[in-house]
């Protein structure tokens, strides 16, 4: 995730001298009891989540005691935040403060630069000191000008004796989002202490997702910016996004209106998926999921998102649609939506928008091997409205009822016996079931899938390497698709999406 | 006229002989785009579709007259920043850097490089440019004949956050039989070069284009900035926009970059406000965007 906790900033600007509160991470009672033994009391407990206004909902504790310190990790450590459990606690010294600063390191889109907000003012949330707040703009290579910090304390009512640690504190802010390429750093409060020292109170701290993978230290597993620790479904989405290169898939679940019907959300494009998502959006559902596969994806990189999608409990439907007039070719994304369709034997509405080139063959593969499901698939083209098709949309799930049903995947048996013509491919198998191969199926075979097979004793084989056919899904898909139109479903190809098949 | 591109343009083509590059090059060919050089180290001698290779952009430079108006640079996101500042110090003064994925501080290095050399880039992660009749830059449209099918000349300019959404502003706007000047996708990230006030001042500036579409999106400042150049009366022709991202929630990005609302700011309602009250029309619905066009078109009394 490419958002830190409050404790791995802190980690962080501790690293380069920036002074933080005494304590540590708990994650469970015994060990909050421990930290606190170690640091004193009393302490301060705050639950580590990617949200403002902890206090708010009671995710900080102030606590004096022993027993309060147990009593609170307990209630703390069983709390959730949205959907999502809280797993681990902060355990801190409580500090003695004199003035509460506030320092933030962000990107601005205007001047292209990085910004620093400072306040050096005081007062309780950065709102209140809207008014004192500087605004500098620092230049990326020569980095922050600490005399122009100097000559700000020296107007501000600040005492002198902190001047030196807050340029410091100042200073490291900037050095750790210029090293780890941070989208932002933020430290509020900065504080003083009425001991004389300078901490920061507080460190929320986002990672650029594009330069994660020079950062490996940091650990992070899911370079994505979410709002919430990513779920097992996202990390699984995410793993295939890192297992295959070919085009982009991103996949985010979205906290839904309980009181809406909730449906399965396939988009193609960041803009048009965000214009389709408001579309589906005013015709009164409530989105499950954010999945864009875009970018001109793998066939399997598609499929492999609808199937995601679909391991979603209580959907009504499906709703695809990107931005309509889609430079890459269409025919890609039907074969990968059919196939998944075909395998969970779909029995929820599915309403997909195709437009762009090759829209008419991409419809008429989607509906052609979808004729036999449960339920209705139906393709649209560039010329059908996101809205249009939103309220085509409704009239089918009106149609098929309220409940939503419980999918499951199913294999053709000729996969599972083991017994049927097969070779491997990138994650996953290719099985042809030669049983069933008459001259027609063999001719089929080796018509749909070009180069990649012959035949030999009346029946299709490899034509080329297992080296050279590994990552060919995009054709095999098609090819065990158009083997299944034409009524002689011989070909399987078998993809794993680790965590979800096993 | 049109803005940014065409057809005398003298394009460079950075990372012209990896996989993307020889395919774009092929299609910015076929559309009319006058491609001059291309660059990759150390596969100077070759040829991509007619079109020479050197090994340096400065070789390319001195090879072909000295003037290299603009380069598209296809090479992977990682090597962006070396190849955009090459260009920049080699005295090319306008970049295309079509890969996405490019880190943010990098195109904050390449954005520092570009001011100082007096230079201006679009993207990272842009679809490109196109001006109808006269050229294309980056991969707008796909093949070329589906470009110059879905797009004709005439006065409208579009300027869109979203590249994909590039292209479908431009088809349902000429289904309405109207054409364009140039349809710009200013890039999906959070630091870009040319952002959508800097086109809109372009497109105030070009005479062929007499009415704005843009393409916003959740995130980031670019339509308030425009709304307050309108505001400020820099910006005069008449604008209809769209704001994607109305369902969208605060902390959770929607595929690009610069499409995350961070700390209440870049918000739909903001924007929408923003540039409604700064006299732009504004539709709730992406259907509704080409008949606004029309109706805009008629009242100023344009053919299109």
């Amino acid at each position: 995730m490419a958002r830190l906790h409050e404790y791995q900033g802190k980690e962080l600007l501790a690293a380069v001298g920036i002074e933080t509160p005494r304590g540590g991470v708990a994650r469970s009672a015994d060990e909050a009891q421990a930290i606190a033994a170690t640091i004193g009391l009393p302490v301060v407990m705050k639950i580590q989540a990617w949200m403002t206004g902890r206090k708010k909902i009671g995710g900080v504790a102030f606590v004096e005691t022993a027993d309060g310190v147990r009593a609170e990790a307990d209630k703390l450590l069983t709390m959730t935040v949205g959907n999502f459990p809280v797993t681990e606690i902060l355990v801190e010294e409580m500090l003695p403060i004199d003035e509460e600063l506030f320092v933030s390191l962000s990107i601005d889109d205007a001047s292209r630069q990085p910004v620093m907000l400072l306040a050096l003012e005081g007062g309780s949330g950065i709102e209140d000191r809207a008014a004192s707040v500087h605004r500098l703009s620092i230049d990326v290579k020569a980095g922050v000008d600490s005399q122009h910090i100097r000559l700000l304390l020296a107007e501000s009512k600040l005492d002198a004796a902190f001047h030196d640690k807050i340029v410091a504190a100042v200073e490291g802010v900037w050095t750790i989002a210029r090293k780890n390429e941070a989208r932002s750093v933020e430290v509020n409060p900065l504080v003083t202490t009425t001991d004389g020292r300078v901490i920061a109170a507080d460190c929320r701290m986002t990672i650029d997702d594009y330069a994660v993978f020079r950062h490996p230290e940091l650990g992070i597993d899911i370079a994505r910016e979410l709002d919430h620790p990513p779920t097992e479904l996202e990390r699984i989405a995410y793993s295939i996004e890192q297992d295959d290169h070919r085009g982009t898939f991103y996949f985010a679940q979205l906290p839904v209106d309980p009181d809406k019907p909730k449906i399965g959300f396939h988009g193609a494009g960041g803009g048009g998926s965000m214009m389709s998502m408001d579309a589906i959006s005013n015709a009164g559902f409530a989105i499950a999921n954010f999945t864009d596969t875009s970018g001109n994806p793998s066939v399997a990189k598609v499929y492999r998102a609808a199937r995601i999608i679909l391991s979603q409990d209580g959907l009504v439907g499906y709703f695809g649609s990107g931005s309509g007039v889609a430079s890459q070719e269409q025919y890609h994304s039907a074969y990968g939506l059919a196939k998944a369709f075909i395998e969970m034997d779909l029995a929820i509405p599915a309403v997909i928008r195709l437009g762009g080139n090759s829209e008419d063959r991409a419809v008429e593969i989607l509906q052609d091997c979808c004729e036999n499901l449960p339920a209705t698939v139906e393709g649209y083209r560039k010329d059908d409205t996101p809205s249009a098709i939103a309220e085509r949309f409704k009239q089918l799930v009106n149609e098929a009822g309220a409940a939503a049903p419980i999918m499951a995947r199913s294999v053709p048996a000729f996969a599972v016996k083991g017994e049927a013509y097969s070779f491997p491919i990138l994650g996953g198998r290719v099985f042809i079931d030669h049983e069933h191969c008459d001259a027609q199926a063999t001719a089929m075979v080796t018509k749909f899938g070009g180069e990649l097979f012959k035949e030999e004793n009346g029946k299709p084989v490899l034509a080329v390497s297992e080296e050279d056919v590994a990552k060919k899904d995009s054709d095999l898909i098609a090819c065990e698709m158009e083997c299944y139109r034409a009524g002689k479903p011989v070909v399987f190809v078998d993809l794993l999406i680790p965590g979800l098949d096993d | 006229m049109a803005i940014i591109i065409d057809e005398t343009k003298r394009v460079l083509v950075q990372g012209i002989t990896g996989r993307e590059g020889q395919a774009r090059t092929r299609l910015m060919k076929e559309f009319g785009t006058n491609l001059i050089a291309g660059c990759t180290p150390k596969k100077g001698g070759q040829e991509v579709h007619g079109v020479p290779v050197f090994n340096t952009v400065k070789e390319a430079m001195e090879a072909t007259g000295g003037k290299l108006d603009i380069s598209t640079v296809f090479v992977p996101a990682r090597l962006v920043k070396y190849a955009a500042i090459e260009a920049i110090e080699a005295g090319v003064k306008l970049l295309v850097l079509v890969p996405d994925r490019v880190p943010v501080w990098d195109a904050m290095e390449i954005a520092a490089a570009a001011k100082a050399n007096d230079a201006s880039f679009v993207g990272p992660n842009t679809l490109g440019i196109l001006s109808p009749g006269k050229g294309v830059l980056g991969m707008i449209g796909g093949r070329a004949a589906s470009a110059q099918q879905w797009f004709k000349q005439g006065s409208v300019g579009i300027v869109s956050r979203s590249g994909g959404m590039t292209s479908s502003c431009g088809y349902y706007i000429g289904q309405q039989g109207i054409g364009l000047s140039t349809l710009v996708h200013v890039g999906g990230d959070t630091v870009l070069g040319m952002r959508i006030p800097d086109v809109a001042l372009l497109f105030e500036q070009d005479p062929q284009t007499k009415v704005i579409v843009v393409f916003g999106e959740i995130g980031g400042s670019q339509e308030e900035q425009l709304a307050e150049l309108m505001q400020q009366g820099k910006v005069t022709k008449p604008i209809v926009a769209y704001i994607g991202g109305a369902a969208a929630k605060e902390g959770t990005r929607f595929s690009h970059a610069g499409a995350i609302i961070e700390g209440g700011r870049g918000t739909h309602a903001g924007k929408v406000e923003a540039l409604t009250k700064a006299g732009a029309t504004v539709v709730k619905g992406f259907g509704e965007l080409p008949e606004a066009t029309r109706k805009i078109l008629d009242k100023i009394g344009v053919a299109a």
